[in-house]
């Protein structure tokens, strides 16, 4: 009963004007009917807008921007390990452990950024600086043992590498 | 001679069509391009599944359905293999039988194994299957996966631990009932089924997903821990609740209904029924069953036995034949009830010398009622809705008030049908409408009048001598042309007139505009009437026919008259006049002021509640679970039911007590023995042509559109769960959303005129009397409207319509 438009318009206002008109420029990529097709750009371009993750509230919106349920927003979201659904830290360092990091030395990789970090795998530090996460492939077998830290893949990672990347972190 | 070859070229294209092939050494034909799993269905060949449903889309991932086929390198799932000529299937094979067994494995795996707390142990898939396919013990040490469960609201029950994850509640949402709130989250071991947040489900159609979902993981919430499906009765029965007359299966133990689910039956439900067909039945356990027979005597309430309550009866009506006349009673019967009831009840009045007896408690205006067809029904099959090509609704929240129609013209949408609406609220569509007009039954009139005057200008069609005066000053607005131009280009089209249509002053209007709409477009009009409507007006339980539309040398009064002007006794038949007469300010005073009042009815009323003051005879009436009946729904489809339990207490089948009253009342004629001696003397015939005649006999113009204009107008409606004395006696439905609670609701804009917010009190006044409630803010009201439900005691003072004035307080 509830008038579903004036509802939606109020979740829609979440959205920053910019962030719309970025998700826009997605929309316009695909069929008018098939809006929804932006999903998974909108929910990236909402989570840079809101220091990294994603609420509920703002999946909301997007649902109501995108004219799709809610519910296959959350769908989208919960599947992809990028898409952040708690507050995190600054930096998020996703390390690969799949199988040609994990041949390549991910374990040690991993064992130490969590003693350099005194924190574990999906922990944030307690300074809010840094988020660790363990990632599948990403698709850059060539160097592994990697990393991504924000939009930048980080390979051939040895300790001395991580040691100068954790130096140069604000 | 060239009709002949495309005879021939037909049956070989249906030939082609055809393939022929083995299933364990059997030879099947079936649709090429269809799924072998269908065809084994067909044929009787059981291949194991937990996914696939036939009337859902084929999802294919629980691999239960694996099989053996020739010169395939793997085992294929039956559910997702289209089937080809000369194939060779295995379902018994080593390999068959090896790779179910695996997959039975991998499904047990996270499964709790908790049969002996799980409802649906004895009635679940995964038990069965677990029996026929399940090891012995499992090869699994590891930790098993639990899922945290979140409240999805009164009617269902979940255990998500026990979820395979077969999709079939995801699909539902999605799919059929249109609107999707369980979801798949999460990935690979960690995917979760469910809504993710902290959410009701408020589909009117939820409960279905209990009977989709194969294990344990979601159940009936009101049924839970009460019984083992081996314990229980199984009767099928009609649900009375809307005008399909949903096919159930009513399941009982000792005596006691213990839940009903969904019976298939593809021309009425398919397999589906409303929440409401589903949990109503809560009513008839409920602590307020009449239980004895119930006289005033002093003003005291006393029990007593059938005999004196009887001869009570017949002495308080005689009295009221003696001093005021036999005008002066009437019959009122609520829509749900029986075929049966209403043909006893018309023929006891009429014997006594009245045709006061009337059933339309949700209709105002009856000056069409001579033009009116046979019986209001579609004037189509429920089926053939899907095949709409466009549909005009006019006055119906038709999701709400008849889900299963709702169900039918969303499929006929997903075919490619444009919906458009004429409608006083902006209800919810799973499927947008295409075009729709929102205002007050004025604008709704002005509105369809427009539409007519394109249509005629689109068809080149003249305007009936009456209709050119009433229409001259009628210009059709952009969304009237554009709705004109689809009706009459898109065919197969179709309008429906709902409940508003019918509930409003001048609803004959809008039967009359509607079906010239109809006659210019080629449309077919359908009328959609409460409930069993049908075999009221069949029985012939209207004022002015007799049963099967046979004339009658007495006409009485309509359902309206009769609280219109007050009669002085009244016998009412499963009906609280002040909650299901749509004009319930009437239908009180009326109560107020008569003498003599006979309640045939299955509860007590409640702690100040009409009948407790007004009454003066109770007489505790079966409910249909108890009692044998007939419904005939829209389509003119006659579906009979036989009784589930034994009445409560003293409680008798209505058509007993109204032949017992004819004898007390010495009639002749009312010595039936049993149930199907009535139905052999009512002998309703509904005639094969009846669907095609379901017109108006004659198109009527009124001398003028509508009538006063109001600054604000009440609308009326009686909610999904306060439809009648049963449903709103269900205790789960009621504690859902779609019970909106006795509240008013207005736009923000008409708030702001009337200096009211959000959550105010306020007391809204009419002619008729005024309620106390409550302001809900909501959008989807027109200008110039305040909403405010029937169906509640709080509002049962307001009159259906009309000018009202609000104050705040
Ligand atoms: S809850 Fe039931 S119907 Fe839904 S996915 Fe799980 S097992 Fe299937
Ligand atoms: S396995 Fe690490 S990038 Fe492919
Ligand atoms: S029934 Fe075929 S895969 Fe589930």
């Amino acid at each position: 009963m509830i008038n579903t438009q004036a509802a939606l318009n109020l979740k829609i206002e979440m959205l920053t004007l910019a962030t719309r008109e970025e998700i826009d420029k997605w929309i316009a990529k695909y069929p008018a009917d098939q809006k929804q097709s932006a999903v998974m750009a909108a929910l990236r371009i909402v989570q840079d807008q809101n220091g990294g993750w994603l609420n509920t509230q703002l999946m909301d919106a997007i649902a109501a921007y995108l004219e799709m349920p809610p519910i296959a927003v959350y769908e989208v979201a919960t599947f992809y390990s990028m898409y952040e659904l708690e507050p995190i830290g600054r930096h998020k360092i996703s390390i690969c452990t799949n199988i040609s990091c994990m041949l390549c030395g991910s374990e040690e990789v991993v064992a130490h950024f969590e003693k350099r970090l005194g924190i574990k795998l999906g922990e944030t530090t307690a300074d809010g600086k840094i988020t660790l996460r363990e990632v599948e492939c990403l698709g850059a077998c060539v160097g592994a043992p990697m990393m991504q830290i924000g939009n930048e893949y980080i390979e051939n990672l040895t300790p001395e590498t991580i040691d100068q990347l954790l130096a140069g972190l604000e | 001679m060239s009709t002949t070859t495309d005879k021939v070229a037909a049956e070989d294209q249906i030939k082609n069509d055809i393939v022929s092939f083995e299933i364990d050494g059997q030879t099947v034909t079936a649709e090429k391009g269809s799924m072998l799993i269908r065809a084994a269905d067909a044929a009787g060949i059981v291949i194991p599944r937990f996914c696939y449903h036939k009337n859902l889309t084929v999802a294919a991932n629980c691999r239960m359905c694996l099989v053996e086929v020739e010169k395939a390198p793997k085992p294929l799932p039956a559910c997702a293999t289209p089937v080809a000529e000369g194939m060779k299937v295995f379902t018994q094979s080593e390999v068959a039988k090896r790779a179910q067994k695996g997959v039975m494995e991998f499904l047990l795996i996270n499964h709790p194994l908790d049969c002996p707390i799980c409802d649906q142990g004895g009635e679940c898939t995964l038990q069965d299957l677990a029996v026929g396919y399940g090891g012995d013990n499992s090869r699994y040490q590891e930790a098993k996966r639990v899922v945290v469960d979140k409240d999805i609201g009164p009617l269902i029950a979940t255990e998500m631990t026990r979820c395979i994850h077969c999709t079939r509640c995801v699909r539902f949402g999605q799919e059929v009932a249109g609107i999707m709130e369980m979801g798949a989250t999460g990935r690979g071991e960690h995917t979760k089924i469910g809504t993710y947040i902290e959410k009701s489900i408020d589909s009117e159609l939820s409960g279905n997903i209990i009977d989709l979902c194969p294990v344990g993981a979601l159940t009936s919430k009101p049924f839970r821990y009460s019984a083992r499906p081996w314990e229980l009765i199984k009767c099928d029965s009609i649900s009375p609740h809307d005008n399909v007359g949903a096919n159930i299966t009513v399941h009982t133990r000792d005596n006691k209904v213990m839940r009903v689910i969904a019976r298939e039956n593809n021309e009425v439900n398919e397999t589906w029924i409303s929440d409401r067909d589903r949990f109503s039945y809560e009513a008839n356990n409920h602590g307020d069953r009449l239980t004895m027979p119930m006289i005033k005597v002093d003003n005291e309430w006393q029990e007593t036995d059938w005999n004196s309550a009887l001869e009570f009866t017949l002495r308080g009506l005689s009295k009221v034949i003696e001093q005021h006349g036999i005008d002066n009673i009437g019959a009122l019967a609520a829509p749900h009830c029986a075929t049966e009831e209403f043909y006893l009840l018309q023929k006891l009045l009429r014997a006594l010398g009245t045709g006061n007896v009337d059933h339309r408690t949700g209709q105002l205006d009856f000056s069409d009622d001579e033009l009116m067809p046979d019986f209001p029904g579609l004037g189509q099959s429920l089926q053939s809705l899907e095949e709409s090509k466009s549909i005009l609704l006019i006055g119906s929240n038709i999701r709400k008030d008849q889900p299963l129609i709702g169900l039918r013209l969303r499929k006929a949408q997903q075919n490619g049908a444009s919906l458009m609406v004429i409608n006083p609220v902006n209800y919810d569509f799973t499927r947008q409408p295409e075009l729709q007009t929102i205002g007050t039954p004025q604008q709704m009139l002005e509105s369809l009048a427009g539409l007519v005057k394109a249509l005629a200008d689109e068809t080149g069609k003249s305007l009936p001598g009456d209709a050119i005066k009433l229409l001259a000053k009628v210009t059709p607005g952009d969304t009237e042309q554009a709705m004109a131009k689809i009706l009459s280009k898109q065919s197969p089209a179709t309008i429906l007139l709902g409940n508003y249509a019918f509930s409003n002053s001048h609803s004959s209007q809008f039967r009359a505009l509607a079906q010239l709409v109809a006659n210019f477009s080629g449309a077919k009009i359908g009328f959609m009437a409460q409930a069993n409507s049908a075999g009221a007006w069949l029985a012939g339980c209207v004022p002015h026919r007799g049963t099967n539309n046979s004339a009658t040398d007495k006409t009485g009064s309509t359902a309206h008259d009769m609280i219109k002007e007050p009669l002085k006794a009244y016998i009412m038949l499963g009906l609280e006049p002040a909650l299901d007469c749509i004009d319930a300010g009437r239908a009180r005073l009326a109560m107020e002021s008569a003498e003599f009042i006979t309640m045939l009815t299955p509860f007590k009323p409640g702690a100040g509640e009409l009948a407790l003051d007004c009454a003066s005879v109770m007489l505790p009436m079966a409910t249909f679970f108890e009692t044998a009946g007939t419904h005939i729904n829209c389509e003119g489809k006659m579906q009979t039911y036989r009784s589930t339990v034994t009445p409560q207490g003293e409680s008798r089948p209505a058509w007993k007590i109204l032949r017992v009253l004819g004898n007390y009342f010495e009639l002749e004629g009312f010595d039936y023995n049993s149930i199907d001696d009535v139905r052999k003397e009512m002998n309703i015939v509904i005639s094969n042509n009846s669907q095609s005649d379901n017109v108006l006999k004659q198109v009527k113009m009124p001398k003028k559109l509508g009538g006063k204009i109001f600054n604000l107008y009440r609308l009326a409606e009686l909610p999904i769960y306060r439809t009648d004395i049963i449903v709103r006696r269900a205790s789960a439905l009621q504690l859902t959303h779609d019970n909106p609670g006795a509240r008013a609701r207005v736009n923000s804009d008409q708030a702001a005129k009337l200096n009211i917010k959000q959550d105010d009190l306020i007391r809204v006044r009419m002619l008729e009397g005024d309620a106390q409630i409550n302001v809900e803010i909501d959008e989807s009201i027109p200008d110039a409207c305040i909403w405010v439900p029937a169906g509640y005691n709080e509002t049962s003072a307001l009159g259906a319509c009309g000018q009202a004035s609000v104050s705040k307080l």
